[in-house]
């Protein structure tokens, strides 16, 4: 775990600058301004219909706002506004220094193909072309998401949903990103399989001190996982602040609701 | 001033807005210090707001005014009023807490839960692991046991796992909430080893403790909580 580096001096990773986006007269989004720091998990939780989602569209540069914007600290260490980047610019960011997992991990693997070649396929799309060495680092990546490389060669049709959710983590790992953007990762999993996810969720992140915006409607995620979480309440950020800050002393009624609707374990 | 802990008249009130936001005032005016290689032990009836007063030095809890204010790494911080990554850093190198309960995390064993404060510091996971194995000794937590995942423990081994992992660190502050509450006589006396030892280091400590003969063991302070009843 690198936590001690999250010193008080270092710049922030990505900036959110009064994001907004509406659809004609509906506001699905409103003023969201925020900064993320290397290493720093942040939580958006609210429910569905929140602007959570849309949100984390627009910081990960698939939805375009229709006010404020987004900038990133690039490798080179200069920060960028993601809207004045080209085309190329984009996808070279998307497949190196970013990762999404979705909560469908069939929206973020290609199913039809071996898990190694889902793995390498981001490797080769960033100018690796040595097999043995691709396969080397797929193997290596099942073998820390827990998956067993016996079943390199299968395709992911043919995994269970937790097994498919970590291929789909391995996949956005290996590339090494700094940011990765989660869409309700444990969504659709099993309580028992949801447990595991998480727990190699939470070591990977510090481990590779990964930062991380996660979107979820689960507080126990919210909790485990994230340093800092915003909660969202038709389209705007009604509450934020230290994750057990929030969630041990929410002082927005809606807040209180949703804290107060977890059942006890 | 060289306290490490400098509370002056932090206040705190819940407002409940689902029981039609009543406000249920918890503590105000709390104002009181610690130097370094200090215990104080917060007293008071349950309810008085000890634990309010441990999560509010801890950043847990907010604070509606006053300030709490944190000697860390040489500079005063007020917690009252921190960005969440400073308070994050100041329980990352300089306030340790002892709850009541093991938030066990599922699947780490027990001796990883011990060792892992250390580990995220920056030592080495052997190191660490050797540290974690020495304190599990002294809390009698048998070695064929921490392997495993402390959540099918008993609650006095749980806590005990929860002790070893507050006290594995070097950090000057620390905060105990009911440190001894499940422990047999054996293992109350390991923790007031313990205490005795992070004194003799210069640690600042904060306690709740029921228990009349420890506290009379390892307070060198005691702060009446009920002198900061908030309700009129």
């Amino acid at each position: 775990m690198a936590d001690q580096d999250l010193l008080e001096t270092d710049q922030p990773l990505l900036i959110a600058d009064r994001l907004s986006k509406s659809y004609g007269r509906i506001v699905a989004c409103r003023d969201v301004s925020f900064a993320l720091y290397p290493g720093e998990v942040l939580a958006i939780v609210g429910e569905s219909g929140s602007g959570k989602s849309t949100l984390l569209q627009m910081l990960s540069g698939q939805l375009a706002a229709s006010g404020g914007g987004v900038s990133y600290r690039m490798r080179d260490g200069v920060t960028r506004d993601l809207a004045a980047l080209g085309e190329a610019e984009r996808r070279l960011l998307f497949r190196t220094d970013w990762g999404f997992v979705h909560q469908d991990p069939a929206q973020g693997l290609r199913m039809a193909v071996s898990a190694g070649a889902n793995v390498g396929e981001r490797l080769m799309a960033v100018g690796w072309n040595h097999y043995g060495r691709i396969r080397e680092s797929a193997s290596d990546w099942l073998t820390r998401v827990e998956i067993d490389v016996a079943r390199i060669d299968d395709a992911p049709r043919t995994y269970s949903g937790g097994m498919r959710q970590r291929l789909q983590i391995a996949r956005n790992l290996v590339t090494g990103p700094r940011l990765v953007f989660m869409d309700e990762p444990t969504g659709g999993l099993d309580v028992s399989v949801q447990a595991r996810l998480l727990d190699l969720l939470r070591n990977l992140v510090a481990e590779l001190h990964l930062a991380v915006v996660i979107v979820t409607h689960d507080l126990a995620v919210a909790r485990l996982l994230s340093h800092r979480v915003m909660v969202m309440k038709g389209g705007c950020v009604i509450e934020t602040g230290l994750t057990d800050q929030v969630l041990d002393d929410p002082r927005e009624p809606y807040t209180q609701l949703l804290v107060s609707s977890i059942l006890p374990p | 001033m060289t306290a490490m802990i400098d509370i002056a008249d932090a206040s705190k009130t819940f407002t409940m807005h689902l029981q039609g936001g009543i406000e249920l005032p918890v503590v105000r005016g709390v104002t009181f210090q610690v130097p370094p290689g200090e215990c104080v032990v917060l007293s008071g009836p349950s309810g008085a707001g000890k634990s309010s007063i441990l999560k509010m030095i801890f950043g847990n809890y907010r604070c509606d005014s006053g300030r709490i204010g944190i000697r860390h790494r040489g500079d005063v911080m007020d917690l009252a009023t921190a960005e969440p990554r400073q308070v994050l850093n100041v329980r990352r190198s300089t306030i340790g807490y002892v709850s009541q309960f093991l938030r066990a995390v599922p699947r780490v064993a027990t001796i990883d839960v011990v060792a892992e404060p250390l580990i995220a510091g920056g030592m080495t996971r052997a190191d660490a692991q050797a540290r974690a194995g020495e304190l599990l000794h002294r809390l009698n937590i048998p070695e064929r046991l921490w392997q495993l995942p402390p959540a099918t423990f008993s609650g006095g081994e749980q806590q005990r796992v929860n002790i070893a992992r507050g006290f594995i660190s070097d950090l000057p502050i620390l905060l105990l909430d009911e440190p001894t509450a499940s422990l047999d006589a054996a293992n109350r006396a390991v923790v007031v080893a313990l205490v005795a030892e992070k004194k003799r280091s210069g640690v600042a400590m904060v306690a709740i403790v029921h228990d009349d003969e420890i506290r009379h063991l390892i307070a060198d302070r005691i702060v009446d909580v009920t002198s900061f009843a908030a309700a009129a």
